[in-house]
């Protein structure tokens, strides 16, 4: 049994009990084990990697690959030459987008996303279907956040060329069924590109067994710091895709008017790269490691149920996605009846309760839902039962400080 | 000032019981404004006579407190007021905002001078200055529709 108090410990900002952290789907904190690795990096071997041929640079080469290696361990890619390093889920998806859309999808092909997409697993695929005269398509959900069998089978069929779909919707928390998806799309010939961006940190993810093509995350999400990230994608398909950005470090030979490039993974990673930021994501995969999916899962499960539970009780408060609370992912999107989510987000301030408010990078959602915006309270497995019980206080304040009677 | 204390003390009253969120007939300039990443929403209607005084505002749409008790409050203030007075007012709101204003000038925005302390906080600077940055756009470029 894992020690709560133990974990939290380790994590700095955690130390001032006044302050409870529900906005965990927006960024999760950082533990002092990434925050050494990080400074222990910049303090022993910091050089620029990949191409120095002293010790320092070889010692950051070193540290930035056994990263990669880590990484393609912690999805359960075939090797390292699957992984490209990005700044984040969205930049891999824009990857993806520019390089392998533009290149197969052609007029007359469609791409099919879902309603619950967070707007980076939109705006991509509006700008591939703009340019190649693709038609974008919608996979519809119910009120509970779920995607009915039928809209897969409808729509998934012999035209559409890529299914990009999220594993975990960062407002209801659902957990799509990537698996089957999987295997509908490549029956038709498609792809299939995973946003893993609320996935990875919550769940363990296996991309070989998920049958993704392709699979993006952000690292910031799950302990490791800002401005890394990752793709996978299988590497035959990565060998035939042209680069997405070119220019330092990513060729073989260049000459006046011409460039070879380099092998893969480097083939995508133009410029200097984020060597520091893949040490702090490796030390951040070891954390998780340690604490394992079983006891994260377990945890966030026990404080969602506490805050549904909590909730559902509560005469104003409109509750979003699947009845049952262990089908959230840890994360609880909410209204209250007559306020709006950026008052319940400053009264709940004002008590040290940090929530997110607002359409979550997920208008298209909202507009299917009719609302406007939302609260979103989410949860990481550091977060405390303690900490449930007086965001629920807190939660019933709110009205009252609001201007209700009741 | 504490937030909640604003909200109990002046945004409530304004938000839940507004003088002037009505539909008006037939305004002389009405004009939409809207903060899209929070969704505030609001049109906003002026009357004017011969010598350009406003007659008569009202506002109608949807948003946070914040918002709809400033656009109320707003609209309290201009009405009566030239169309020279009333950009004067929004400039002196603006320059509360921006920390620019002195204590005389924020004395003279009355009740709009309580919104000092929401209208610094980052986050809500925005649905703090919607109604104004539309009265100053309405008055000078004129209505949207």
């Amino acid at each position: 049994m894992m020690d709560l108090q133990a974990i939290r410990s380790d994590f700095p900002i955690l130390a001032d009990p006044e302050y409870i952290y529900f906005d965990n789907a927006a960024t999760s904190q950082r533990p002092r084990q990434v925050l050494e690795a990080v400074e222990q990096f910049y303090k022993t071997t910091n050089a620029n990697p990949l191409r120095g041929l002293y010790e320092w640079s070889i010692g950051a080469t070193e540290a930035y690959e056994n990263a990669r290696e880590k990484v393609a361990a912690f999805i359960g890619a075939k090797g390292p030459t699957e992984i490209v390093f990005t700044r984040n889920a969205t930049e891999s998806i824009n990857l993806v987008a520019y390089s392998w859309g533009l290149a197969n999808v052609q007029e007359g092909d469609e791409i099919v996303v879902s309603v619950m997409e967070h707007h980076s697993n939109i705006l991509p695929w509006q700008m591939v279907c703009k340019k190649t005269g693709a038609k974008l398509i919608f996979l519809e959900c119910d009120k509970f956040g779920k995607i009915p069998e039928q809209e897969y089978t409808d729509k998934i069929g012999p035209k559409t060329k890529l299914v990009a779909i999220t594993m975990v919707s960062n407002v209801f928390g659902i957990q799509n069924p990537i698996a089957d998806i999987a295997k509908l799309a490549h029956a038709n010939g498609a792809l299939l590109m995973v946003d893993g961006a609320q996935a990875a940190p919550h769940t363990k993810v296996d991309v070989k067994a998920l049958g993704a093509d392709f699979f993006a995350f952000s690292g910031h999400k799950m302990l490791a710091p800002f401005g890394i990230g990752g793709l996978y994608a299988r590497e035959e398909l990565l060998d035939k895709m042209p680069p997405f950005l070119t220019g330092g470090e990513m060729i073989e030979y260049v000459t006046r008017q011409d460039a070879t490039y380099a092998e893969l993974p480097h083939k995508f990673e133009a410029g200097t790269v984020n060597a520091a930021g893949a040490v702090g994501l490796a030390a951040a995969i070891d954390y998780l490691n340690e604490i394992g999916f079983d006891f994260i899962e377990e945890q966030e499960k026990k404080i969602t149920r506490i805050l549904y539970e909590g909730m559902k009780d509560q005469k104003y408060i409109t509750l979003f996605g699947s009845e049952n609370p262990d089908e959230h992912s840890g994360i609880v999107t909410f209204n209250i009846e007559g306020c709006h989510p950026h008052d319940v987000s400053s009264v709940l301030d004002s008590e040290k309760v940090c929530v997110r408010a607002g359409h979550h990078c997920a208008q298209p959602l909202l507009q299917h839902l009719g609302v406007n915006a939302t609260a979103r309270a989410s949860v990481y497995f550091y977060n405390t039962e303690q900490e449930a019980e007086r965001f629920l206080e807190s939660l019933s304040h709110v009205r009252s400080w609001l201007g209700y009677a009741d | 000032m504490d937030l909640k204390q604003i909200y109990r003390e002046i945004v409530n009253e304004h938000n839940l019981h507004p003088g002037h969120k009505d539909e008006m007939s037939a305004p002389k300039i009405r004009r939409r404004g809207s903060n899209p990443t929070c969704g505030d929403d609001i049109t906003v209607s002026l009357d004017l006579d011969e010598n350009g005084i406003i007659t008569d505002a009202a506002f109608q749409g949807e948003g946070c407190a914040v918002s709809q008790a400033s656009t109320d409050i707003c609209l309290d203030m201009i009405i009566g007021k030239t169309k020279d007075e009333a950009l004067s007012l929004v400039e002196t709101f603006m320059d509360m905002v921006h920390g620019k204003a002195s204590e005389e000038q924020i004395e003279s925005l009355e009740e709009a001078a309580s919104l000092q302390d929401v209208a610094h906080m980052p986050a809500r600077v925005k649905c703090a200055t919607l109604a104004w940055h539309t009265l100053e756009k309405m008055l000078k470029e004129g209505g949207d529709e």
